[in-house]
């Protein structure tokens, strides 16, 4: 996946945050977060950043898990990462 | 419809929700109460369990224990559990949870009290829920450490955890043998198959307290669901084989015995070699082997006379070799065995009939075995279709038993009628009231007989026991030999005493000993025992499943009466039956009974 956007990765989040977090509708936005997010409770979470590692093929540190705040940190440090 | 079996854990993980809901719309799904007592956060496994087990028939429902409070839970606050009803306890602890760790510096003559001591905190547990619940436990043992302090030394110095690990698993090994309603969970060759490199995930560990990686939470979520489909009587009993590139190289038809690869000639052969013993060790332990072949059927059978097989015609319980599909054969297979075809593991190189297997009888097993013959053996493993909870003497004998069956079978046909067939077997029974040495095999018998079974009601050998105790309760068991062997403990009843009536909870009988009369002579026992308890007359019941269809009629032939009195929480299609005990005259002509003798 070489030279992806911030918007291609968010394109890319959208199916993976539907199904876990149950919702087929939902559409995410870069300042989605836990608490402005339906069932985006911790256990969701934890699948979350498994998926999304697996998907993107990247490993996240144990700080910048800890620092994530919402879905636009998310889609910079895929980015960061994949660079 | 996806399997499971197969699938990655990326793939199961993408579409876990989608998977529940598909699955969850099953109906027939019988449900199951299972608590997790956790030492690490069990969120993930217990997903992963859940669609193993709504795809194996279950559906579970689950009660979690707050975090790492799985001694607390167990032994000092149990209160939640008792009111959950669990019908089974998961213990899934992590060397991380132990507690008394031997000092680097420990004596060897000091080892011991380390591992009694941390064993002893495990047997409270056990302890408190065997008396405060009742039901099976599964408790997994231990992994390797994850760190080699010591390097090699680990497994050697008294004070290394990886020696403190395996002899705490020897400790928990001949403990849980002790104990029947404690199943042991090999974590530690669960793990060591996988890796250990891959069975923790540090980050996850101390971003949410979970322990292990995804790959090794589905490793123990398949090892579970082969647990309990075990302890519910489905796991497979038969492995049917191909043979043609499948038991040795080349085809017999077109090569000839002197051309195929079987032996320690070439290294081909030699793979086909170590997956005939492979097949045979498992035979060894009461699976049972059959041939589905596309051959003729003496020129397939000259294949076993080759001096390097393994393999000999007659560890084959049924042989079909001949040119019809072979969904067809395996229904026969299945048939010939008294078995259901849901009992099969289907084993052939070729893709093409393993998909037409697939198509045709979904409830078959096909592993995607490939075309390695090297690789075979690994692909049946990871199914765990064979687990077994206890290796009973009756398993080690069953394979004998079913090629004794076909003799008897040869030898029916020479005689002028069924009953001189029946007198020349010279049947010998032992049947009497439930005896504490056979709860287990009781139970086990009771758990896994899905055709010859009236009610299908499952008893855990906990209920049994309770059975025995009380005195309103009939319980008889059967075991029958014959001049060819003894089948060992083949059938049980269980009667319910009210008033001046008994009502039969459970009638069943192994289908082994099918069409040998052994159901006169346990009703000669029940109304013998039943008069002398005061009772009048027997009720019977038939509660009808997908697999009990044979006995639908059974208390007709046995002289009951149709009756109108059917218990309200009997399903649908359930029907009555009575019998008045005045006048009873014994029916049974062709066995001779014994009553229990531990002489």
């Amino acid at each position: 996946m070489p030279d992806l956007t911030p918007d291609e990765v968010l394109d890319e989040l959208q199916p993976i945050f539907r199904e876990v977090l149950g919702d087929e509708g939902l559409t995410v936005k870069r300042s989605s977060n836990a608490l402005n997010t339906p069932n985006w409770d911790s256990l969701a979470h934890i699948d979350l950043i498994e998926m999304v590692e697996r998907h993107f093929k990247v490993k996240f540190g144990l700080g910048e898990l800890q620092d994530l705040k919402e879905v636009g940190d998310l889609v910079d440090l895929i980015l960061e990462k994949k660079g | 419809m996806i399997d499971l079996n197969s699938c990655s854990i990326d793939e199961i993980l993408s579409k876990r929700r989608s998977l529940r809901r598909e699955l969850s719309a099953a109906t027939n799904l019988q449900e199951l109460r299972i608590a997790v007592l956790g030492g690490s956060t069990t969120d993930e496994l217990v997903n992963l369990l859940e669609l193993l087990l709504l795809s194996s028939g279950f559906r579970p429902v689950f009660h979690q224990s707050e975090y790492c409070r799985f001694y607390e839970d167990a032994v000092v606050d149990p209160q939640a559990l008792i009111d959950f009803k669990p019908d089974l306890v998961y213990i899934h602890t992590s060397c991380l949870n132990t507690q008394n760790v031997p000092p680097l510096n420990c004596a060897e003559a000091d080892l011991p009290g380390y591992v009694q001591a941390e064993t002893a905190r495990y047997c409270q547990i056990w302890d408190s829920l065997e008396s405060n619940v009742g039901c099976q436990l599964i408790q997994n043992n231990f992994e390797a450490s994850p760190r080699a302090i010591l390097g090699n030394m680990d497994s050697v110095s008294p004070g290394g955890m990886s020696r403190f690990l395996m002899q705490l698993n020897i400790a928990f090994a001949q403990e849980t043998a002790k104990r029947p309603r404690v199943i042991l969970q090999d974590v530690h060759g669960i793990s060591a198959r996988l890796g250990i490199r891959q069975w923790f995930d540090w980050n996850r560990y101390f971003m949410y307290k979970l322990l292990l990686t995804p790959e090794a939470n589905l490793e123990l979520a398949r090892s579970l669901a082969s647990i309990v489909r075990a302890m519910y009587g489905k796991s497979r009993k038969v492995l049917v084989l191909d043979l043609d590139n499948t038991l040795w190289g080349g085809v017999i038809g077109d090569d000839g015995i002197d051309k195929i690869q079987i032996g320690r000639e070439t290294p081909v052969a030699e793979a086909y070699t170590a997956f005939q013993e492979y097949c045979l060790s498992l035979r060894n332990r009461g699976i049972l082997l059959a041939v589905c072949s596309k051959n003729t059927e003496e020129i397939a059978k000259s294949g076993f006379a080759h001096p390097s097989s393994i393999l000999k015609l007659d560890h084959f319980s049924c042989f079909k070799a001949n040119w019809e599909p072979k969904h067809e054969n395996l229904l026969a297979i299945a048939a010939e065995l008294n078995l259901g075809v849901d009992s099969l593991v289907f084993v052939d190189d070729n893709p093409a009939e393993r998909a037409i297997v697939e198509a045709q009888l979904p409830s078959v097993a096909v592993p995607n075995v490939g075309s390695e013959v090297s690789r075979f053996a690994d692909f049946i493993e990871q199914g765990r279709y064979f687990e077994p909870l206890s290796i009973s003497s009756e398993d080690l004998k069953r394979a004998a038993l079913y090629a004794e069956n076909s003799q008897r079978a040869v030898m029916e046909k020479k005689f002028a009628n069924y009953g001189e067939y029946l007198d020349s077997l010279e049947m010998v029974a032992e049947i009497d009231t439930f005896k504490p040495v056979y709860l287990e095999r009781i139970a086990q018998l009771t758990n896994k007989t899905n055709q010859f079974n009236l009610t299908t009601r499952r008893y855990t050998v906990a209920e049994m026991e309770s059975a025995l105790g009380g005195s309103g309760y009939l319980g008889l068991y059967g075991k029958l030999a014959d001049r060819f062997g003894d089948n060992g403990l083949i059938s049980v009843v269980l009667g319910r005493k009210d008033s001046d009536a008994l009502h039969m909870d459970l009638w069943l009988m192994s289908c082994r000993v099918l069409k040998r009369d052994m159901e006169f002579a346990m009703l000669d026992a029940v109304v013998d025992r039943a008069s002398r308890m005061g009772v009048k007359t027997i009720f019977g019941y038939f509660i009808p499943t997908k697999k009990n269809g044979m006995v639908s009629e059974f208390y007709s032939t046995l002289g009951f009466q149709p009756s109108n009195v059917l218990p309200s929480d009997l399903p649908e299609g359930s029907t009555a039956w009575k019998l008045d005990l005045a006048g009873y005259t014994g029916r049974n002509r062709h066995i001779k009974i014994l009553e229990y003798s531990n002489a």
